[in-house]
């Protein structure tokens, strides 16, 4: 049996699905950060089979709209006094903005630098998201999604 | 209301939208000297990173011919792009001197940009091999005046489907008539888009089939809408030769098409329309060039506000 410390305050980011814990680690930068973070992978989960799971000390603020988008089936908990103050359960969201990259070489995009890129969601199964200039479709399934990822810009907040 | 709207595909307009853009542009056919004043004082900035013939001088023509004045530039090169200037500050500097845009860019989705910069009237003029509004609108214009309108017509599309921007947004546009059927017909490499066959096509339960060869459709069908293999959109020479005559309509193929289908072109055509069948009285690609010019008056008078519904003379 693995045992993690409780946080007394932070973020647990749970049933993520099994193997996707690392891109979501990548995906919000803090991987290089100095916070404290516990990272469980295959874990026990008694809906999935496995799961794996990222405790963040002294993170309360992540966004959530791209979470939402790499793994949807993962849940947030807002840990205050080592207390679960707030459990979210993330959703596919609608419309995101510079979240997703264009992969179509003839898209407006690949040479506009300073234009938002904007998908909307054509299929939330297939969790397809549509280009708002070339009508292109990308899939937020697979394994090319760290491709299609907009980095640079930071993901979470730390506590105040 | 049409007045101060953006056209960057089809679907920006209503079915009752194109009816009266199509009203507005037969009354205009009747009675051109009706419209010779209809945009005085108007400016229209054509701004055309990619070269045209048709597109560009038809909206030319079609301003002038109604007391309108033109700017703008027939050639990226021509332009501040060339120092690196962006689309969006481009249409935002235009956009202080015109009272609308028509614009034709290589890249695919670069009009929103113009929409998102300028609260301007703005009409795509093709984006790379996305989507083309005005030559749906001269494309359907031509098919009401010769079919007579658009329920139930089988209509094939031929040659390059994959970046034949007139091809996705005339598909988008007959979706809104009932019982339109498609017959896809391209090589495999050019094979309309995933977001066509999701969006347009499945989302609209149209009845499509594909197909490779010309001749196993060409008798079933009321339009022959013929496209030409474009070079400019290939990344790769090779690619190109290899497709660029897939497919050439003869007299031989028209003589198994049935009296009364019409062929269609966007035009330029190059090798894929074989000359002698221009003297076909079921060729109505010169005609089609014709109309688009008098579609696009209606369209420019519509976006800014000066059609006169009641077709009485326009004073302004």
């Amino acid at each position: 049996m693995l045992i993690i410390q409780s946080i007394e305050k932070g973020i647990v980011i749970d049933h993520i699905t099994a193997g996707m814990g690392a891109k979501i680690l990548n995906y919000l930068d803090i991987d290089t950060s100095k916070h404290t973070i516990a990272f469980i992978m295959n874990a026990d989960s008694k809906k999935h089979g496995r799961k794996d799971v990222i405790k963040i000390k002294d993170v309360v603020d992540i966004d959530l709209a791209d979470l939402g988008l790499i793994d949807p089936s993962a849940t947030v908990n807002i840990i205050e006094n080592h207390k679960v103050v707030r459990k979210i359960k993330l959703e596919i969201p609608k419309t995101v903005v510079n979240i997703i990259r264009c992969k179509n070489p003839r898209c407006v995009t690949s040479v506009e630098f300073n234009a938002p890129h904007i998908f909307h969601l054509v299929d939330a199964e297939e969790r397809e998201y549509r280009c708002e200039y070339c009508d292109d479709i990308v899939s937020m399934k697979g394994d090319f999604k760290n491709e299609i990822l907009h980095k640079g810009r930071p993901r979470y907040k730390p506590c105040e | 209301m049409l007045r101060g709207r953006s056209i960057l595909e089809p679907g920006d307009l209503s079915k009752e939208e194109f009816e009266e853009v199509f009203e507005l542009a037969e009354k205009i056919m009747k009675d051109p000297a009706a419209y010779t004043h209809a945009c005085d004082g108007k400016l229209l900035a054509t701004l055309f990173y990619e070269p045209s013939t048709r597109t560009r001088l038809s909206f030319e023509a079609a301003m002038l011919r109604m007391g309108g004045q033109v700017i703008g530039f027939s050639e990226a090169g021509t332009s501040s792009v060339t120092k690196g200037e962006s689309i969006a500050d481009t249409v935002r500097t235009i956009a202080c001197y015109a009272d609308i845009v028509a614009m034709r860019h290589h890249k695919e989705g670069a009009p929103r940009i113009g929409t998102f910069a300028a609260d301007i009237p703005l009409i795509n003029a093709g984006d790379g091999g996305h989507q083309h509004p005005t030559q749906t609108l001269t494309d359907l214009l031509t098919i009401l005046l010769m079919k007579g309108g658009f329920d139930n017509l089988t209509v094939g599309f031929c040659g390059d489907l994959k970046f034949g921007r007139t091809v996705h947004s005339l598909m988008k546009a007959l979706t809104m008539y009932s019982g339109v059927r498609f017959m896809l017909i391209s090589p495999e490499e050019l094979v309309i888009p995933d977001y066509i066959r999701k969006e347009v096509l499945d989302k609209n339960n149209i009845e499509y089939k594909e197909l490779r060869r010309l001749e196993e459709a060409i008798g079933k069908l009321d339009i022959l809408y013929m496209t030409r293999v474009q070079k400019e959109r290939f990344f790769n020479e090779e690619d190109y030769v290899r497709l660029k005559d897939s497919y050439i309509l003869d007299q031989e193929k028209m003589s198994m098409a049935r009296d009364d289908m019409i062929v269609l072109h966007p035009l330029p055509r190059v090798n894929e329309i074989a000359p002698e069948v221009d003297r076909d009285p079921r060729a109505v690609y010169f005609k089609q060039a014709r109309y688009g010019m008098y579609v696009r008056m209606a369209l420019i008078m519509k976006l800014l506000g000066v059609d006169d519904v009641s077709g009485e003379r326009v004073v302004n």
